[in-house]
C-alpha cells in the first residue's frame, strides 16, 4: 500500500491521509517492541558479563597455587624401622618432621630459635606432610631415598604471592612476617617457589585451610546424587507421563492428578527437603548426608518438571503418526512404544536434562537432609557422607580467609561448567534425535 | 434376513433394469448410531458395503461421513467421548462384539488417511511395519517380497526402488500416499478404507492414486470418502450420500448422479449447497 506507484490513487478507506497517520502508527509500535526487547536483552547481557567478570576475577586465581619445591629424605628409619613395609609405620611415621627439615636445610640459617623455626615451617602448609605420605603410599621404593618434590605452600603465602597480603602493612598486622618474606624471596630466587597449576582444588575434600580445600568429594557427592536421580526419575516420570496422557481415562481424578502435578512443580525446593527429613531419615532411617537421601530428594523435585515436560512432548507428536500406527492395526502400546516415544524422546531428554541441570545446582533441600557436613574423605558409597557442589560453595562462603574467598568462585566456575556441560548434552541429544515428519 | 444379507443375490439395479450384477456383501450395518458427547453425529444408519466394489460417501462437511468411514475399522473408539451403538458387521461377524480384538480388526480393514503420513522412516520400515507386528513375514526375504509386492500394488515401485532406505517423509505428497495405500495392503486386508485420499493431492498425482483404486477393487473392498464429486462418479460403483448425521441415499453411482431419489442429495450433486 505504502509503495503504490500510481499517480493519483483511487480514493478510498484504504488511501485516506487518516489511513497513513494509523499506518505510522502500527510500524512506531513496531519499532518501540523490538527497541524494549533489544534493551532487555542488552540489560541481561549486561549482567551476566558482570556476574562472569566478577567470578572468573576472583576466582581464576584459585586455579594457581603456590608451592615449594624441597628435597625430602625419606628417613627408613622412620618410616619402616622394620623393614617389613608394616602399613601401620608407614601411616604413623612423621612425615611433617622431614618435610620441615627439609624446608630448613634449603633456607639455610634458620637458627635454632624455637618462634624463627616456627615462622619457618609456617611457609609450608600443613598438609605437606599428607602429600609427603602419599607420595611413599604410592611408590614404597621412596623409602630410605631423597626426592625432590612439590609441597603445597602456606594459603598465607599464597595470598602473598598473589597480592592480597600487602608489603606496606605494617608487620605486626600482617599475617606474614618480614623474616618469612625474606624466606620467600629466597626461595623464589632459587626456583623453588612457584604457583603452579592447582590440582588440589579438583581432587580434595573440605579442610580447614583453604589451600588444602578442594571439591573432590562435593563433586563426587553431587555425581552419585545425579545418578541416583536419573535412574529414579527418569522412568518413573515417564512412566507416569506415558501413562496420564495416553492411557488413563479424562476424568476428574485424573484432573486432579494433573493439577497436583503441576503444583507440585512449584513447591519451593526447601519443602522437599523438610519431606527428605521427615520421610527418608526420620523414618526410613537412612543415614544423614547421603548422598541417597540427597538423590531421592533430589528425584521428587525432579518429577513434576521430567513428567510435565514428557506430557508436552507427546502432545507435540502429530497425532496423524498415532492414527497410522493404529489404522494398521498396532497395539496401543505397540503404537506410543514404536512411534509416538522415538517422535517424543529429543523433548523428553531435553525437559530431562534440564530438570537434572536444575537439581545440581539445588541447595536448600540438601541443607536440611544435612549435607552441610566437613566431609574431608571421598564418600565409598551411595549410603556414605558426601557434600554436594552447591552447598560446598555455601560452605566456603561463610569463611573469611582469602583463600576460601577464591575457592569459592572457583567452585562457581566449575559448577557452571558443569551445568554447561549438561545443557550441551542437551542440545546435542536434541539435535541428534530430532526427525522430520 | 441374516442369510439374505449375507448370501450371496442377484439384485437389479435401479434404472438399469437390462444389467444384472452379482455381488456379495462384505460390510454391513443396521441402526448404526453415534454419539459425540452430547451430539448426535450419525442417526440410524443402514448401508451394505458390496466386496470388491469401490463405495464412496459424499456429503457435505460434517455430516458424519468421516465419522461413519472410522467406526468401519473402529478407529473411533481412540476418541473418548465417541460412542457407536447398532450393529455393524464384517463377513457376518459383529465387530463390536467383546470377542472381536480390535488389533485384527483394523488388520482386517486396513485405512489410508486423509492427510498422507507416513512414519519418519525410511520407505521399507514403513511398509513392512505393518507385517512384522501381525507376524506375517519373518525372514528377510519374505519381507522384501511383501515390500515390491505391495509398492508395486500402490503403484510406486518403478519411482522407489533405489532408494527404499531413503525417508518415507522425503517423498512427494502423492508419493507418500501411495506410500500409505502399499503400507495399508503390505497387510494384506479385505478391506481398505479411504478418508479423503486426494484432498491435498494436485490434479495428477489425484489421478494416479484414483486409477490405482480401480485396480485395487478387483482384490480388496475399498470405502472411499470424498468431497470431489467427479472423483466420486469416476471411482465407484456405489455411492452414499449423507446429509446431517443421516444417510440420505444409496445406490450405484450411476443412479445417485443422473437420477436421484431425494431431492436433498439432487441438491448437493447440483451444487446448491454442500
Amino acid at each position: 500500500m505504502t509503495d503504490a506507484t500510481a499517480d493519483t490513487p483511487p480514493a478510498g478507506p484504504l488511501n485516506s491521509s487518516d489511513y497513513a497517520q494509523r499506518l505510522k502508527k502500527r510500524h512506531d509500535a513496531e519499532w518501540r517492541f523490538r527497541a524494549y526487547g533489544l534493551g532487555a536483552i542488552f540489560i541481561g547481557l549486561a549482567f551476566l558479563v558482570t556476574l562472569l567478570y566478577t567470578i572468573v576475577s576472583e576466582g581464576a586465581p584459585a586455579f594457581l597455587q603456590s608451592e615449594i619445591r624441597l628435597e625430602v629424605t625419606f628417613d627408613k628409619a622412620e618410616i619402616d624401622p622394620s623393614g617389613s613395609g608394616n602399613i601401620d609405620d608407614i601411616m604413623k611415621a612423621d612425615y611433617a618432621a622431614m618435610v620441615r627439615r627439609a624446608l630448613r636445610d634449603q633456607l639455610g640459617n634458620v637458627g635454632n630459635d624455637r618462634a624463627a623455626r616456627a615462622a619457618a615451617h609456617r611457609l609450608l602448609s600443613s598438609g605437606a606432610d599428607l602429600q609427603a605420605r602419599e607420595i611413599v603410599l604410592k611408590d614404597r621404593t621412596a623409602i630410605g631415598q631423597k626426592r625432590d618434590i612439590w609441597l603445597i605452600a602456606d594459603g598465607d603465602v599464597d595470598s602473598f604471592l598473589k597480592g592480597s597480603i600487602s608489603r606496606d602493612t605494617p608487620e605486626d598486622r600482617r599475617r606474614i612476617s618480614n623474616q618469612q618474606i625474606a624466606w620467600i624471596e629466597k626461595l623464589q630466587a632459587d626456583g623453588r617457589l612457584k604457583a603452579r597449576f592447582n590440582t588440589t582444588i579438583f581432587t580434595r575434600g573440605a579442610s580447614a585451610n583453604p589451600e588444602m580445600a578442594g571439591v573432590g568429594v562435593a563433586a563426587l557427592g553431587s555425581f552419585m546424587m545425579l545418578v541416583i536421580t536419573v535412574l529414579l526419575a527418569l522412568p518413573i516420570g515417564v512412566a507416569a507421563a506415558i501413562y496420564l496422557e495416553e492411557f488413563a481415562p479424562k476424568n476428574r481424578f485424573t484432573d486432579l492428578i494433573e493439577v497436583n502435578i503441576n503444583n507440585l512443580a512449584a513447591v519451593p525446593s526447601i519443602v522437599f527437603g523438610i519431606l527428605g527429613l521427615a520421610v527418608f531419615i526420620n523414618f526410613f532411617g537412612l543415614p544423614r548426608s547421603a548422598p541417597i537421601v540427597g538423590g531421592l530428594v533430589l528425584t521428587l523435585m525432579s518429577l513434576p518438571t521430567i513428567i510435565i515436560a514428557t506430557r508436552a512432548a507427546l502432545k507435540a507428536v502429530p497425532p496423524s503418526i498415532r492414527d497410522a500406527a493404529l489404522g494398521l492395526g498396532a497395539s496401543k502400546m505397540q503404537a506410543i512404544f514404536h512411534h509416538v516415544l522415538p517422535l517424543a524422546m529429543p523433548g523428553i531428554l531435553t525437559g530431562t536434562i534440564l530438570a537434572l541441570a536444575h537439581a545440581l545446582g539445588e541447595t536448600a533441600p540438601l541443607l536440611m537432609i544435612g549435607m552441610v557436613a566437613f566431609v574431608v574423605d571421598y564418600p565409598g558409597g551411595p549410603l556414605d557422607p558426601a557434600t554436594a557442589l552447591p552447598v560446598q560453595i555455601y560452605m566456603w562462603s561463610n569463611l573469611p580467609e582469602r583463600g576460601f574467598i577464591a575457592r569459592t568462585s572457583a567452585a562457581i566456575m566449575i559448577l557452571l561448567g558443569f551445568l554447561l556441560v549438561m545443557n550441551a548434552l542437551a542440545i546435542w541429544l536434541r539435535t541428534k534425535f530430532e526427525r522430520r515428519w | 434376513m441374516e442369510m439374505a444379507r449375507t448370501m450371496t443375490e442377484t439384485k437389479v439395479a435401479g434404472t438399469a433394469p437390462t444389467e444384472a450384477i452379482k455381488f456379495k456383501i462384505k460390510m454391513s450395518g443396521r441402526g448404526v448410531n453415534v454419539h459425540y458427547g452430547a451430539k448426535h453425529a450419525l442417526k440410524t444408519v443402514d448401508i451394505d458395503i458390496r466386496e470388491n466394489q469401490v463405495t464412496a460417501f459424499i456429503g457435505p462437511s460434517g455430516c458424519g461421513k468421516s465419522t461413519f468411514l472410522r467406526c468401519l475399522n473402529r478407529m473411533n473408539d481412540t476418541i473418548d467421548a465417541c460412542k457407536v451403538s447398532g450393529d455393524l458387521k464384517l463377513d457376518k461377524q459383529d465387530i463390536y462384539d467383546k470377542s472381536i480384538d480390535v488389533v485384527q480388526l483394523r488388520a482386517r480393514v486396513g485405512m489410508v488417511f486423509q492427510k498422507a503420513n507416513p512414519f519418519p522412516k525410511s520407505i521399507y520400515e514403513n511398509i513392512v511395519y505393518g507385517p512384522k507386528i501381525h507376524g506375517l513375514a519373518t525372514t528377510k526375504q519374505e519381507l522384501d517380497e511383501i515390500v515390491e509386492k505391495s509398492l508395486r500394488g500402490a503403484g510406486l515401485w518403478n519411482e522407489v526402488k533405489d532408494r527404499l532406505l531413503d525417508s518415507g517423509t522425503g517423498l512427494s505428497g502423492g508419493q507418500q500416499q501411495r506410500l500409505c495405500i502399499a503400507r495399508a495392503i503390505a497387510v494384506s486386508p479385505e478391506v481398505i478404507l479411504m478418508d479423503e485420499p486426494c484432498s491435498a493431492l494436485d490434479p495428477i498425482a489425484t489421478a494416479h492414486v484414483e486409477e490405482l483404486i480401480d485396480e485395487l477393487k478387483s482384490k480388496y473392498t475399498i470405502v472411499i470418502v470424498t468431497h470431489n464429486m467427479q472423483q466420486a462418479a469416476r471411482v465407484s460403483q456405489r455411492t452414499a450420500f449423507f446429509h446431517l448425521g443421516v444417510l440420505v441415499e444409496e445406490d450405484d453411482t450411476a443412479n445417485i448422479f443422473t437420477n436421484p431419489r431425494d431431492e436433498r442429495t439432487q441438491g448437493y450433486i447440483t451444487g446448491r449447497y454442500g
